[in-house]
C-alpha cells in the first residue's frame, strides 16, 4: 500500500486495503485456530502440545459422534434433494412467463423461510409438531425432513431461478420448430441448460441443512441427534479437542461445496 | 370468431393450472412447515396457558401478551413492569444496533477495497468473504469461544506478552456476544455493499478530484451517496439475524446475557409459559418485519439483491 506521490490512483482510499486485509485475517484466524487445536496432542484448547491425530481417532471411535454425523448427512441429502426437486418445478412455473395473478404471493411464500428468525420458526414448529406427535404417536425423522425441506427450498430456488432467467429461449423455440414435443424439448434442451443451476441449488440446500442447529434442536425427537445439535450439547461440559475434530469435519463439505458453486457460476 | 377466443382462453387456463401444479409441492411444504405454524403460534399467543406447558384450548386470554411487559401480583393486586423481559429486549436491540454499526465500519472499507481490485482478483476476494458466510454458524461461534475462553489464544497471548497476569473473563459477557455477532454476520454487510459499489461510476470520483475535492470529500459526497442502497441493504441484512440471534448469545453469553431468542426458548423449556413465548416470538417477528419493509422499499426496482 505504499503510495507513490506521482502515481495517484483516484480509486484508492488510505487504510481501506489494511481494513480489507484485517477483515480476511479476522474471518479466518478463529477457524484456523479451531482446526489447529483439533490436531493438538494434549487436551488443551489454548496451549499447543504437539501434533497428533488423537482427537480425530477419539471422535471416530465415539459412537455418538459417528451416529450424529451419519444422521446429519442422511438428513441433508434427503431434505436437499426434496427441496431441489420442488424448487426446480416451482422455478419452471415462475420464470419466463408473463406476469400473472398470484405470482407475487407465490414468490413471497417461497422466500418466507428466509425472512423469519430461525428461533421463531423453530418454536412454531415445536408447537405444531408436538401436537401432531401427541395425536398420531409418530415420532420418526419425518418431522425433521419436512422442516429441513421447507427452509432449504428458498436456497435451492435462488440459483435455479437465476439460471433459468439467464437462459436463451431460442433453443427451445428451435426444438419446437423441429417438431420436438414439449416433454422432449424439456428433457433435451431445458433440463441440460438449467443443470448447473440445479446442481448449485442442491449444494446450497445441502449445506444449509447440514448447518442448521436451532430448528433441528427444537424439532428432533430422541435418537435424532445431528452433528451440530451434538456439539451444542457439549458446550456446558468440559470441552476437549474432540469437539474441534467434529467441527473440522463439519467445515469440509461447506468449504468444498461453496468453492464448487463459485467455480460453476464463473464458468457459465 | 368466438371459437378462437375460447381456444385462447382454454389455453391460458391450462397454462395457469400447469403453473400451479408445478408450484404446489414447494408451496405446500412451506405452508405446512413454515408459514402455517406461524399462524398456529398466533392462535397460541391468545390462549390460556396450560399447567404443564402447552395451552388450554378454547380458553381465550390475553395474559401471554400482557406478560411480555407486565406482571400481575395476586397478593397485593398490583401490576408491575417485568424488568427482566424489558432488559432482554433492550439488550437485543442494543446489541443488534451496535453489531450493525461495527459491521458497517469494517464492511464498507472492505467492500470498497474489493470493488476497486482488478476483475480477476475481485472474484477471489469475494470467494474469501463468501466461504465463512456459508460455513457452519455453530462452528464459527465455537471458534470465537475458543479464542475468548480463559485458556484461549487471546488470554494466553496477553499473559505471554505481559499485558495481564491472570486471564480476563471475556466469555459470557455482552462484549463476547457482540464480537460473535459481528464475526458471524459481517459477510452479509460486505456482499450487498460490494454489489452496489461495483455498479458505481468511478468517473464521478475522478471528476471530484478534478474539482479539487479531498479524499474524504470524495468519499463523503460521491462514494457513500452512490452506494447508499447497498449500505442500507447490508445494515438490514445484518440487523435482522442479529436481533433474532439464538446460538451466538447462548454460547458466548451464557445464561445471564440472554437475547430475545433465548428468552423465547426459555418459555418453552423451564418457563412453561407457551402463550408468553408465542407472544414474544410474534413481537420479534414484528420488529423483523418492520426492518424488512424498510429493506424492500429501499431495494425495490434497483435490483439490490446480493450474491448467489
Amino acid at each position: 500500500m505504499a503510495t507513490k506521490p506521482q502515481a495517484f490512483d483516484p480509486k484508492s482510499q488510505p487504510g481501506f486495503g489494511f481494513v480489507a486485509g484485517a477483515t480476511i485475517v479476522a474471518l479466518y484466524l478463529p477457524i484456523i485456530v479451531l482446526v489447529a487445536f483439533a490436531f493438538n496432542a494434549t487436551s488443551s484448547l489454548g496451549i499447543w502440545g504437539g501434533l497428533s491425530l488423537n482427537w480425530f481417532i477419539k471422535a471416530w471411535n465415539n459412537q455418538q459422534i459417528v451416529d450424529a454425523a451419519i444422521f446429519s448427512l442422511w438428513l441433508a441429502l434427503v431434505a436437499g434433494a426434496l427441496a431441489t426437486m420442488m424448487a426446480t418445478l416451482a422455478a419452471l412455473a415462475m420464470t419466463r412467463t408473463a406476469p400473472y395473478r398470484g405470482q407475487t404471493l407465490a414468490y413471497a411464500l417461497i422466500n418466507q423461510p428466509l425472512i423469519v428468525p430461525e428461533i421463531v420458526t423453530a418454536i412454531s414448529l415445536l408447537i405444531v409438531f408436538s401436537a401432531v406427535k401427541a395425536t398420531t404417536g409418530y415420532s420418526g425423522a419425518g418431522y425433521l425432513v419436512l422442516a429441513h425441506t421447507a427452509f432449504c427450498i428458498p436456497f435451492a430456488y435462488l440459483p435455479i431461478r437465476a439460471r433459468l432467467e439467464g437462459m436463451d429461449l431460442t433453443f427451445e423455440t428451435a426444438a419446437a420448430d423441429l417438431y420436438a414435443n414439449p416433454w422432449k424439448t424439456f428433457l433435451h434442451i431445458t433440463l441440460p441448460g438449467m443443470f448447473p443451476g440445479i446442481l448449485a441449488g442442491f449444494m446450497l440446500a445441502f449445506v444449509v441443512s447440514l448447518d442448521d442447529v436451532v430448528i433441528t434442536e427444537l424439532v428432533k425427537s430422541g435418537g435424532q441427534e445431528t452433528l451440530p445439535t451434538f456439539m451444542l450439547g457439549q458446550v456446558r461440559r468440559d470441552m476437549t479437542p474432540e469437539v474441534n475434530a467434529a467441527a473440522t469435519l463439519l467445515l469440509i463439505p461447506s468449504i468444498l461445496l461453496v468453492t464448487a458453486v463459485h467455480l460453476i457460476n464463473r464458468r457459465k | 370468431m368466438a371459437d378462437a377466443a375460447e381456444v385462447a382462453r382454454r389455453y391460458q387456463a391450462a397454462a395457469a393450472r400447469r403453473r400451479w401444479i408445478l408450484k404446489a409441492p414447494a408451496l405446500l411444504t412451506i405452508l405446512l412447515a413454515s408459514f402455517g405454524p406461524l399462524a398456529v403460534m398466533l392462535v397460541y399467543s391468545v390462549m390460556e396457558k396450560g399447567n404443564y406447558g402447552g395451552v388450554a384450548f378454547g380458553q381465550f386470554s390475553l395474559d401471554g401478551w400482557t406478560a411480555v411487559f407486565f406482571k400481575y401480583d395476586p397478593f397485593d393486586e398490583t401490576t408491575s413492569l417485568v424488568v427482566a423481559n424489558l432488559t432482554v429486549f433492550l439488550r437485543s436491540i442494543k446489541l443488534a444496533l451496535v453489531t450493525t454499526i461495527a459491521a458497517l465500519l469494517v464492511g464498507f472499507p472492505t467492500a470498497y477495497f474489493i470493488a476497486t481490485r482488478p476483475a480477476e482478483s475481485r472474484s477471489q476476494w469475494l470467494l474469501l468473504i463468501t466461504i465463512p458466510f456459508w460455513t457452519n454458524l455453530l462452528v464459527r461461534t465455537f471458534a470465537i469461544m475458543g479464542l475468548l475462553s480463559n485458556q484461549g489464544l487471546v488470554n494466553n497471548a496477553l499473559i505471554w506478552s505481559g499485558v495481564i497476569d491472570k486471564p480476563l473473563q471475556m466469555l459470557f459477557t455482552d462484549g463476547a456476544v457482540l464480537a460473535g455477532l459481528v464475526y458471524v454476520y459481517l459477510p452479509l454487510m460486505v456482499l450487498p455493499v460490494y454489489a452496489s459499489l461495483e455498479r458505481m461510476d468511478f468517473r464521478l470520483v475522478e471528476a471530484g478530484y478534478d474539482l479539487y475535492a479531498t479524499r474524504w470529500k470524495v468519499l463523503r459526497h460521491i462514494v457513500i451517496p452512490s452506494c447508499k442502497p447497498g449500505l442500507i441493504a447490508g445494515s438490514i441484512l445484518v440487523f435482522i439475524p442479529a436481533i433474532g440471534a439464538y446460538v451466538t448469545p447462548r454460547i458466548l453469553g451464557g445464561g445471564k446475557n440472554m437475547m430475545m431468542g433465548n428468552l423465547i426458548e426459555l418459555q418453552f423449556g423451564q418457563g412453561r409459559n407457551w402463550p408468553l413465548g408465542a407472544a414474544l416470538s410474534i413481537t420479534l417477528l414484528a420488529i423483523v418485519t418492520v426492518a424488512l419493509v424498510v429493506y424492500i422499499r429501499n431495494t425495490a426496482g434497483k435490483g439490490g439483491a446480493h450474491g448467489h
